[in-house]
């Protein structure tokens, strides 16, 4: 199934996250929190608030676990292989 | 290459970190905010975008980034304190065609590591070092690097670096640009987006180069270490800002890279046949003479010894070239202090039937003496019954010990009369054929081609006589 996206928007994972809080301040759209959950390591991870998102990327590169962050862009097409 | 649709983790990494023990095979040891997940992700991403990651041999540091190889999917070393350069150096001469990449911090390139990175950056070695500058020892604490800030505290500067009794930090980057080879240095920094994006175009600009054969390109990165600084991570980013960039200012020292072409190295001989010439043995049969019935010895232990610039060893290696010829194992050893006339000098020989263990004779049946603190010294090792040869124009003084057969030649006088004093090295050859009887010197004479390659034949017919008379001398005097 293929499923054009019509908004960018990223995709956290709770429990990599180590709540460093950069994405959080590198987000020119202010639209990452940093949650009031604990995830299984302790740490307060950080989600997305669910809309604002313009996909600029800052969050994926600023975050230093290279697998917390995914950015689908608002072209991405699932399945496709970028 | 196409837009990018989706920013995920790049191929270069491992889908799953195997090789890290525990149960968290899914992320980074890294601390939460470090700089290092960044850095390693820009280098991973870059890697995937050119298509070189099969290609690229990445050498691991000490210092946090130690276990780097538990995360990159690339061909991985893990080099000793420092020494990534050095490492990096073997790997990428031994494949040229491959990416280099040298990951280090502070600690240990810029201080235990110094002169390594110096060094492979004077060569120019075609690789990417990345240096990651956190101005502190992150691994072991938190203690002071070469590069931590005037006044900073670390726990071991508990009141500041003060330069008076630490230095001041060192500018990696400013160093390496008094040197000639480099092709591209930059120091960029991860405490903002626009800086974080400007590292990533100095990640691709030096993978490229290195894979374009360019040589080398030093990328430091100023990075954060809230663990070590006792900060969060937001704050380590205005740390880096406020303190570090004043001191490491950020630009690109050097882009050498479009006047550069690839590098091609000369191609090292490693065949042995090529080396042997070279040396001059391609001509040189190790075996030919027949040995000599009846002689003395079944094993030599010979110690020459006199002042540097006496021949004591040439004589060394005439006596062993002419035995190995005669089918013996042979063994030559050299001990001279650093002068290269004018101090005191001596050389073993070994020349025997079975093979040889050590080439030291502590313990020689043999000694030819040149001066007297050489007799002095060495007639003590002598065997009982050993044979001491003494330059008797230089040596008035009788030796002391009465265990021992003496055997005085004039080897200077006897040099001397021939017109150049430098021919004694032959004169002793000549007598230490006499003595034992197991070396021709007509045979000796055959081989004078080989041993004085290269001199002319004046030289070598000058060197045949000073055999003769050494040999003559002892026939008929004993």
């Amino acid at each position: 199934m293929n499923k054009q996206w019509e908004y960018p928007y990223p995709e956290i994972d709770p429990d990599i996250c180590k709540g460093c809080k950069l994405c959080v301040a590198a987000c020119p759209k202010n639209v990452l929190v940093i949650s009031s959950k604990l995830n299984s390591k302790g740490f307060h991870y950080s989600e997305y608030v669910g809309e604002g998102c313009i996909g600029c990327g800052n969050c994926f590169y600023v975050c230093p676990e290279p697998s917390a962050v995914t950015v689908y862009l608002r072209n991405y097409v699932e399945g496709e292989v970028s | 290459m196409a837009q990018k649709t989706v920013l995920r983790k790049p191929k270069g990494f491992m889908d799953v970190y195997k090789h890290k023990p525990g149960t968290e095979k899914d992320r980074t040891h890294y601390c939460p905010g470090c700089g290092h997940g960044i850095l390693h992700k820009l280098i991973a991403e870059a890697l995937e975008d050119f298509a070189v990651i099969d290609k690229t041999i990445l050498i691991s540091p000490v210092g946090c980034s130690v276990f780097a190889y538990y995360y990159f999917d690339t061909g991985n070393f893990q080099a000793a304190h420092g020494r990534a350069p050095a490492v990096g150096t073997a790997v990428s001469r031994a494949n040229p065609d491959s990416i280099v990449i040298s990951y280090q911090g502070d600690g240990d390139l810029a201080a235990i590591g110094g002169n390594n990175i110096l060094q492979a950056a004077n060569r120019g070695e075609n690789m990417v070092v990345f240096f990651v500058n956190n101005a502190i020892y992150g691994m072991t604490g938190g203690q002071m690097a070469p590069t931590t800030l005037e006044g900073q505290k670390t726990t071991t500067t508990p009141y500041g670096r003060n330069p008076l009794s630490d230095g001041y930090p060192m500018q990696m980057c400013e160093l390496l640009n008094q040197l000639t080879a480099p092709v591209y240095i930059t120091r960029t920094s991860l405490h903002d987006m626009a800086n974080i994006r400007k590292t990533r175009q100095a990640v691709r600009k030096a993978i490229r180069y290195a894979s374009e054969k360019k040589g080398f390109s030093f990328v430091e990165v100023l990075s954060m270490c809230p663990s070590g600084w006792k900060m969060d991570a937001v704050r380590a980013q205005q740390w880096i800002k406020e303190k570090m960039i004043p001191r490491f200012p950020l630009m690109v020292l050097r882009d050498n890279a479009e006047n550069t072409g690839p590098i091609e190295r000369p191609v090292p001989v490693l065949d042995p046949e090529e080396v042997k010439k070279v040396l001059g043995y391609d001509t040189f049969e190790t075996t030919g003479f027949k040995k000599r019935p009846g002689t003395m010895f079944r094993k030599v232990a010979l110690r020459v010894a006199g002042f540097g610039g006496q021949g004591i060893m040439s004589t060394g290696i005439a006596l062993a070239n002419v035995g190995m010829k005669y089918g013996y194992n042979v063994s030559w050893l050299p001990s001279y202090g650093p002068e290269m006339r004018g101090g005191t000098a001596n050389c073993s020989v070994k020349i025997q039937e079975d093979s040889i263990g050590a080439a030291e004779c502590t313990e020689p049946n043999m000694v030819i003496a040149m001066n007297q603190p050489s007799l002095e010294k060495f007639e003590k090792l002598l065997v009982p019954d050993g044979i001491l040869i003494y330059n008797s124009t230089l040596i008035d003084v009788e030796p002391s010990r009465k265990d021992i057969r003496v055997c005085p030649v004039p080897i200077t006088g006897i040099a001397d009369e021939l017109g150049d004093t430098r021919v004694q090295s032959m004169v002793s050859v000549g007598a230490f054929a006499a003595v034992t009887g197991m070396f021709d010197p007509e045979e000796i004479k055959s081989l004078m081609p080989t041993l004085f390659a290269g001199k002319s034949e004046k030289v070598r017919k000058l060197n045949e006589e000073a055999v003769q008379k050494g040999y003559d001398h002892v026939k008929r005097n004993f």
